[in-house]
Formats: structure tokens, C-alpha cells, sequence
């Protein structure tokens, strides 16, 4: 019975998809946005289980949310780390139970590579929420959302990426996204000890030769010619010592008076929780998109569902 | 020399490093060959000065695939009427199922021993291996 089945698709990797599977999706969340009613039942008898060994309030949330909204219904594993995985119960079999129960799966877990693990055994379509400090692709899809509907576009432009770029995950998986549409020119702002690692430079390279970056520890100047500038946070465990953290953080704070020189146009993302990285009195100016950045992360995994599991509005 | 009769249908490893021939006849699982084997160590060669041959009489079928990983400047003659029929070299592998194990703590591999290893040929000249969970590079 189940070898007469489809293999399902799976989305675990942010480079899963094409361009043109994401430019689908992406007019496939503003279609959702543009008339939510009519998506309100695609659902209808669909149960999504969102099974995450580490927590994450704010991804979880928004997940079944999307669900919520398209009709569908929820189960939430309450805890798995500290119940099945302590009875010895490996990743395989929890995924393979779980997807006994339900038509779509979304997984968090805390070890790289986890999501590529599970979707060897997923027998319905796998999202990956995160694993490690690997992969967290639906914050890629997100973002290129959020991007399209500001600029309008996701080609020729010039982003800008601020803050902790090696260790970054957000980051990593934005940049080979944004690599894969033409004209596009990153300006890479850290401090030395935080820039792109080589290899993930490497990966860029192998997915446009034409792309071209700029590298630079200085905010201000780097923002100067940017359409988007994304915004990521820089965490006290990555300095051997408390007084290099507080010099480099203070540089990489993002306040109005930063914000002088930059293009009229430009957007402001940042993928949240934002901590001091951007001052609050930027909030107020209009080329902060962050917080319709989270909402659009809604509509982007409403629409992820829907694609994943082939429903439509009839 | 030591004289070793020439085959007539079978395959001859050639040019394995010296010192190395024991360990790949052990890979292969030639210890247990009902089929006549010989494995000669620190031969004259005229391109490696020493080298190391197994030769294997009537098996023609044997994976030798994962034989580049341990030696990828192996090159295999396939002998057929006493003549060498075809010469294969060797190199690295693309894919390596199950021989290599991830380094990295934080790899899932790690957690879960069951998963399938699985790594991918990133850098031919660096011998540099990506694992398919985690995508740390490990070298061959
Ligand atoms: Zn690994």
C-alpha cells in the first residue's frame, strides 16, 4: 500500500526550491493576503503536528497560526525531548509515528541536519522549523517575501546584511537564496571576528560567479547605497571577553542617526527577536518593515502548506 | 622474484600503495574467498619505485567503488582469456555510504547512531568529503 504512494516533497533546505517555485509561493502568500476568506477552508480535515525538541514560541506559533487560518487543525507535541526521546525513542520512528497521525509535519530540532534525518522517513510532507544551526528555511522564504513585497522585485538590488554574519543561520541561508536572482550586489557589514565564513563564500561563488560583495565593518558607510538592509543580532557568547563584545556591539547598533545617510527607499528587516541591535526609536520610521516582516512569515507558511499539500480553493 | 602464475579470468589490483595491500584485501572481505587470491606486497614498480597487487582469480564482480576512498590511485584490470580487457582507475568516489563517520559534535549522526552516513565529494584536489546532514567537510 504504501509503496504505490509518492514520494511527498519535503521542504528542508532553503535551496529546495527554485527560483521559480519561490516566486510561486511568493504570489501564492499575497493571493492568501489579499483575500483570506477564501483560503479559510483548504484545510478542511487536514492535522499538521508540530513536533519541536527545542522551543521556540515564535516559529511555532506562527505555524499554527497559518494552519489555523487555512481551516486546518493542530497537534502540538508537548515536549518530545523530554518524553519519547527519553525513553530512548530515536528521530526515525517519532517522525514515522507521527506521520501516521497527520498530513504535514513540522519539525525543530536542536542538531544539524536533523530535518534531512526526519524527511528520509517522513511519509507526508516535512517543514523544517530549524535544526541547529543549520537550516531555517521558511525564515528564507519569509524574507524573500517580505523583500518582493516592499521592493517589488528580488533582483538588482543592493543588500546590505549586518551583525553576527558566521554564525548567522538566518543569514547563510538568505544569502544563497538571494544568490540564485540576477544583479544582485551584498554589502556584508560585521566586525573582522564575525564575517561570512569562507565556505558558505564558497557556496555563493558555486551559485553565481557574477555575484559581487563588498565588506565592511563600518555601519554607516555600508548602508549608504543599500535597497534592503537586514539586521541580525550579535551574541555576548561569541567574544572571548566582555569588552570586545560591548565596543563591537555598540558599532552594529542601528539608530536614527544612522539611518541619515541611507536611501529614502530603503527597508529595514530583521528576522526577531530583536534585543539592542535596533534602536526603538527607529520603530517609528516608515522604512522599518520588521514587524509586517513577522506577519508576512504567516501568510508565506499558510501558502507553503497549502503548496505542499496540493490544496486550492475550489 | 617471487613469481605469482598470471591469471586467466579475473581482477588485478594494481599500483596500491605499498604497506596498504593487507588492509584493502581485509575491506574486501577476501579472507573468507573460496576463489584463489594473492596478495603481494613491496613489488618492483618502475612508476612507484614499490607497490603493493592483489590478484583475484574468477570474481569479476566485486564493488570495488568504495576501494578509491582507501586508495584512489588503485587501477583495476579486468582479465579475461589471460588478457587484460579493460583497466579502470580508480579515483575518489562522488558518494561514500557508510564508511566515513561525521566529526562534528553537533551533527545529528551524532545523536541518532542509526543514520544512514552519507557524504558527497566537495573537493577532488582536497580529497574533501561534505556530510549530507550537516554539510561538515571531512577529509578522506
Ligand atoms: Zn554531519
Amino acid at each position: 500500500m504504501a509503496s504505490l504512494k509518492a514520494r511527498p516533497r519535503h521542504f528542508v533546505d532553503a535551496l529546495d526550491f527554485s527560483t521559480e517555485e519561490y516566486r510561486a509561493l511568493i504570489s501564492l502568500a499575497h493571493d492568501i493576503m489579499d483575500a483570506p476568506a477564501r483560503w479559510q477552508d483548504v484545510c478542511a480535515g487536514k492535522v499538521m503536528v508540530t513536533l519541536f525538541y527545542e522551543p521556540s514560541t515564535r516559529t511555532r506559533l506562527s505555524f499554527e497560526a497559518a494552519m489555523q487560518r487555512l481551516g486546518g487543525r493542530v497537534l502540538t507535541v508537548a515536549d518530545p525531548a523530554t518524553s519519547s526521546a527519553a525513553k530512548g525513542e530515536g528521530l526515525a520512528d517519532a517522525i514515522r509515528t507521527v506521520c501516521a497521525y497527520s498530513d504535514i509535519v513540522v519539525l525543530r530540532h536542536p542538531k544539524e541536519g536533523a530535518a534531512r534525518l526526519a524527511a528520509l522517513y517522513a511519509s507526508v510532507p516535512l517543514i523544517n522549523a530549524g535544526d541547529g544551526a543549520r537550516e531555517h528555511p521558511t525564515q528564507t522564504l519569509t524574507d524573500l517575501c517580505t523583500i518582493q513585497s516592499f521592493k517589488g522585485r528580488l533582483e538588482e538590488l543592493s543588500v546590505a546584511l549586518c551583525g553576527d554574519l558566521k554564525y548567522g543561520r538566518t543569514v547563510h541561508s538568505l544569502i544563497k537564496a538571494l544568490a540564485c536572482f540576477p544583479g544582485i550586489d551584498l554589502i556584508l557589514i560585521s566586525p573582522v571576528e564575525l564575517r561570512l565564513p569562507e565556505a558558505v563564500k564558497e557556496e555563493v561563488r558555486a551559485l553565481n560567479p557574477g555575484i559581487t560583495w563588498w565588506e565592511t565593518a563600518d555601519l554607516e558607510g555600508g548602508l549608504a547605497r543599500a535597497d534592503v538592509l537586514y539586521m541580525t543580532r550579535i551574541q555576548r557568547e561569541r567574544f572571548f571577553n566582555e569588552e570586545d563584545y560591548l565596543r563591537l556591539r555598540d558599532s552594529f547598533v542601528l539608530t536614527p542617526d544612522r539611518l541619515v545617510q541611507a536611501k529614502k527607499d530603503l527597508i529595514v528587516m530583521h528576522p526577531l527577536p530583536r534585543v539592542v541591535e535596533i534602536h526603538p526609536a527607529v520603530d517609528d520610521d516608515p522604512r522599518a518593515v520588521y514587524f509586517q516582516q513577522a506577519r508576512l512569515g504567516m501568510f508565506v507558511r499558510m501558502a507553503l502548506v497549502t503548496y505542499l499539500l496540493g490544496v486550492r480553493p475550489c | 622474484m617471487l613469481r605469482v602464475d598470471s591469471i586467466q579470468r579475473g581482477i588485478v589490483l594494481d599500483h596500491i600503495q605499498p604497506g596498504t595491500g593487507f588492509s584493502i584485501f581485509e575491506r574486501l572481505g577476501l579472507r573468507e574467498a573460496d576463489y584463489s587470491v594473492a596478495l603481494l606486497m613491496n613489488v618492483p614498480s618502475t612508476k612507484m619505485g614499490r607497490k603493493d597487487m592483489i590478484k583475484i582469480a574468477e570474481a569479476l564482480d566485486l564493488d570495488l567503488t568504495m576501494l578509491g576512498l582507501l586508495d584512489p590511485n588503485i587501477t583495476v584490470n579486468y582479465i579475461e582469456g589471460g588478457k587484460v580487457v579493460r583497466k579502470v582507475k580508480l579515483g575518489l568516489p562522488e558518494r561514500v555510504e557508510g564508511i566515513l563517520r561525521c566529526k562534528n559534535p553537533r551533527c545529528i549522526t551524532s545523536a541518532e547512531p542509526y543514520a544512514p552516513a552519507k557524504f558527497s565529494l566537495v573537493d577532488r584536489d582536497k580529497k574533501e568529503y561534505a556530510c549530507f546532514y550537516c554539510g561538515e567537510r571531512l577529509q578522506a
